[in-house]
């Protein structure tokens, strides 16, 4: 897990079946093996695969877990949340690198160690939290950096760490359906098998379930629809067929291999505030495979994907246990369940550190080895999306929820909800609380009856679904979880009196500007320029006219994104201005206009080269 | 106002538009001689939506007008002045995000930025500079690659690709720090097998791609966009107005 060997580049090659569509995964594999991604790998790759250089490089250089430069043995990622800031984390970074002798996003000059930051990586009920060359350590505490800096200096290989760092407890503190009734592996397939595919797209409509990442959109549509288009012909291509790309997309490298049909889980939960499909992936992930597999049966797939995010690298060996462990039983490969022409398996793919892979067709794109950059819809995956196949891409709660409403049926599911919005939710409750964790929850719950639940009696506000979602204020916590008032993919994290919404806000801004793809103008910008104008307001330079430049920022960004990401990308600064404006106007400096430029900060580097730091190497202040 | 003639026509800024089968809204503006500002399409190459200077609203709702079909009665809205307003924007975040410097560009008064800058009456970039610091790479014999003036339109990448059949381009890096990136291990022009006879060369809506010694062969004054507005001569690397 430490030692970086060098790298067996024809054998990670061989194992992703020579497929230039599989890139991600071989470049991650580079990666966990060498620690870095040296230069002359890409025009190693190049060859071996036939794939232009340029395009190569194109996707290492896209992701953030992948770099060309040396990280040392031991990477450490701390988890940047604003959740990981309540929770010290700033200290607690600054407190590890003075241990270890250097700077952030340096690499130690013994060239063992390097200390960064990463976006949330999962775990906000345990904040703050960090990844170790990939591994997550939840938890974090003076002691167990002051453990962590020894093992480090000691330089032990991460394989014989004492396994208490790395354990993540699951924190239900209020199950359901889902996370708390027992489950027997193979009983919603049983049963969708002797109710038939019809029957059971029927179920699922009468069940009225709608996708769980957030969107809400209607899951037997959904299906109904991946099930009637046609997979193109593409049994007749050639062994190497370079497919045509999707709108706008660079042709598709894929080579043909199976069924025309895929499914695929959407397990890149990188949403701040969000961990509900950790918990489900740790403990109950044969409802989500089975109800990939009951999808599969009712649109004919043979092929399923998982894309789980990179983040959640420690779960990787458990899950693929669990599919080992349904192949034996017969739930999963050929004939499942002695059902002639019931083939079907799955296979999990790691992202590699970018949030905009959960949008459903950056996920496909980079499940194709590319760039996760969102494509140009129409189409939509249900007819075009896994190298250009109809493919049904639902989240990993979505597939859970299925597989129990194939196993009991649909009015079992709709005892619980609003008729709008039926059965249960996880929510994934972080902050200012006493009780942090998952709690299922029936829709329809208000958020009051949450903060009640999970002890949070100073809540001032709450961001419903993470920065994307919607920051309410105390005045509103009689709204309810549901569809029809406040969707939400799980993300709660509570903020007491005491916190600093504007600061809340600008974490947001930060992220989204780390996480934009960059491939339309105004995410691209825009989400920078929203970033350094609350950075300026930070430094006291803010005037009334920054506010309502974000405003029109806001407003070209809603108008013109590309995705979903840009659309949402001003909601956190917009509605923290609206609900919580003492905390920007105290931070108004002028009414008019301050500019963003620091004369006297522009001199440092001429102060760094002559030396001098004295009164006259500075400009006065008015 | 009930539309009647619902056969392979919509309606653009109260203008009936013929369309055929499969064409895009930009597509079938275009060969109706209607101008919707863009840069990053072009009609010889496959479509991408990254710029969105081309958004319009489509009975209500905005989208790229490159990538959305047209569809038989749809009612496109694309001279409002909400949406020059955001393509003004949009235009302005392109110039700030780069080092784009006019007075002194080889590429100015045949600059499809400029020329969409003076189209949509842009007077100030409005945002603060990002004064990004980019590489210049005038290593190939024959073409200069200017990165500070690079609005990732990925126009070259396409005509690389496509119809030199050589991928010399891509895009590199994430967000704001994307980057245009070419195909040699030395990450150097000279490199890669461009040639300055391929298409990716003169397809760059600004100044950065550029031929060698041609710079100033048209002296400025006496340029395409110094005596035509863009929407007279919209597509890049078009020498002439089109009704000429």
């Amino acid at each position: 897990m430490t030692e970086h060997n060098v790298c067996d580049l024809p054998g990670i090659v061989a194992r992703w079946n020579n497929d230039p569509a599989n890139m991600v995964q071989i470049l991650r594999d580079v990666q966990e093996s060498c620690g870095t991604i040296p230069s002359d790998t890409l025009d190693q790759l190049a060859k071996l695969l036939g794939v232009p250089r340029v395009r190569i490089e194109a996707t290492a250089s896209f992701y953030h877990f992948f770099h060309a430069e040396s990280h040392g043995a031991y990477e450490i990622l701390f988890s940047d949340n604003i959740i990981d800031h309540m929770a010290g984390k700033e200290e607690l970074k600054r407190y590890l690198c003075e241990r270890l002798w250097l700077e952030p996003r340096k690499l130690s000059e013994d060239g063992l160690v390097y200390v960064d930051d990463t976006a949330d990586i999962g775990l906000a009920d345990q904040a703050p939290s960090m990844l170790v060359n990939g591994y997550a350590v939840p938890a974090l505490d003076h002691s167990r950096l002051d453990l962590i800096a020894e093992l480090i200096r000691n330089r032990k290989p991460l394989a014989d760490w004492p396994p208490m760092l790395f354990e993540i407890p699951d924190n239900i503190r209020q199950a359901g359906p889902l996370t708390g009734e027992a489950f027997t592996p193979g009983a919603a397939l049983l049963a969708t098998i002797a109710r038939g595919t019809d029957a059971t797209l029927a179920e699922l409509e009468a069940a009225n379930l709608r996708g769980r990442g957030g969107a809400g959109f209607k899951t037997a549509t959904k299906w109904a629809s991946c099930r009637k288009a046609e997979g193109e012909a593409q049994e007749h291509a050639g062994p190497s067929q370079v497919l045509p790309g999707p709108l706008g997309g660079e042709p598709s490298v894929a080579r043909f291999s199976g069924g025309a049909h895929y499914v695929v889980c959407n397990a890149d939960e990188g949403e701040p505030g969000t961990f509900k499909d950790r918990v489900l992936l740790n403990s109950h992930a044969d409802l989500v495979f089975e109800g990939m597999t009951v999808c599969a049966r009712v649109i004919g797939a043979k092929q399923g994907l998982v894309y789980l995010r990179g983040e959640y690298r420690n779960l990787l060996e458990k899950l693929k246990s669990v599919l080992a462990r349904r192949r034996e039983k017969g739930l999963l490969g050929k004939s499942i369940l002695g059902e002639q022409g019931f083939d079907f398996d799955i296979e999990i793919h790691l992202g590699a550190g970018a949030y905009i892979c959960g949008e459903e067709s950056a996920l496909i794109e980079s499940l194709e080895g590319k760039p996760g950059k969102p494509r140009n819809r129409p189409p939509f995956p249900d007819r075009c999306g896994y190298r250009n196949q109809p493919t049904v891409v639902n989240n990993v709660e979505t597939f859970a929820c299925a597989a129990r409403i194939a196993e009991r049926g649909s009015a079992v599911f709709t005892a619980l909800g609003t008729p709008q919005s039926t059965g249960s939710k996880l929510i994934s409750v972080s902050g200012d609380c006493q009780r942090p964790g998952i709690y299922e929850v029936p829709f329809g719950v208000t958020v009051r009856q949450i903060l009640i639940e999970c002890g949070a009696e100073d809540a001032h506000a709450v961001q419903v679904s993470g920065p994307s979602g919607t920051c309410i204020s105390f005045r509103e916590f009689d709204r309810i979880i549901a569809f029809e008032d406040l969707p939400t993919a799980g993300a709660f994290m509570v903020f007491s009196r005491e916190r600093d919404m504007f600061e809340v806000a600008r974490n947001f801004t930060h992220f989204f500007a780390h996480e934009s793809c960059g491939f339309c103008t105004p995410c691209r910008v825009g989400t920078s320029l929203l970033r350094n104008t609350m950075d300026k307001l930070a430094a006291g330079k803010g005037s009334a006219y920054d506010m309502n430049e974000m405003k029109n920022i806001m407003h070209i960004l809603l108008d013109m994104a590309h995705c979903g990401l840009g659309h949402t990308a001003a909601n956190p600064v917009v509605q923290t201005m609206e609900k919580f404006p003492d905390a920007y106007e105290k931070r108004l400096m002028k009414l008019d206009f301050e500019p963003a430029f620091d004369l006297d900060g522009a001199l440092s580097t001429a102060r760094l080269i002559t030396g001098r730091d004295d009164e006259w190497a500075h400009l006065a202040n008015d | 106002m009930v539309i009647l003639t619902m056969d392979k026509t919509f309606i653009l800024d109260g203008k009936t538009i013929p369309f055929e089968e499969g064409e895009t809204i930009m597509e079938a503006a275009s060969a109706a001689g209607v101008y919707i500002p863009h840069l990053c399409h072009h009609p010889e190459f496959k479509p991408h939506g990254s710029c969105k200077l081309c958004t319009v609203s489509i009975g209500g709702r905005l989208g790229a007008s490159c990538t959305n079909k047209a569809a038989a009665g749809m009612v496109v809205e694309s001279e409002t002045e909400a949406l020059n307003a955001d393509r003004r924007a949009l235009t302005q975040m392109l110039f700030v995000e780069g080092n784009h410097i006019c007075p002194s560009c080889e590429k100015s008064g045949n600059c499809q930025l400029q020329a969409v800058a003076y189209h949509l009456d842009m007077l100030t970039p409005h945002f603060t500079h990002f004064y990004p610091a980019r590489d210049i790479d005038a290593s190939h014999p024959d073409v200069l690659l200017e990165r500070n003036r690079c609005i990732l339109c990925e126009l070259c990448v396409r005509a690389s690709r496509d119809v030199d059949g050589k991928n010399v381009f891509g895009i590199g890096g994430r967000g704001i720090k994307s980057r245009l990136i070419v195909n040699s291990a030395s990450g150097r022009l000279a490199d890669t097998n461009l040639s300055v006879t391929d298409r990716a060369v003169e397809v760059c809506p600004t100044g950065a791609i550029l031929r060698k010694r041609h710079g100033f062969t048209v002296p400025i004054g006496r340029r395409l966009y110094d005596h035509h507005d863009i929407a007279e001569v919209p597509v890049a690397g078009m020498k002439e107005p089109r009704s000429s």
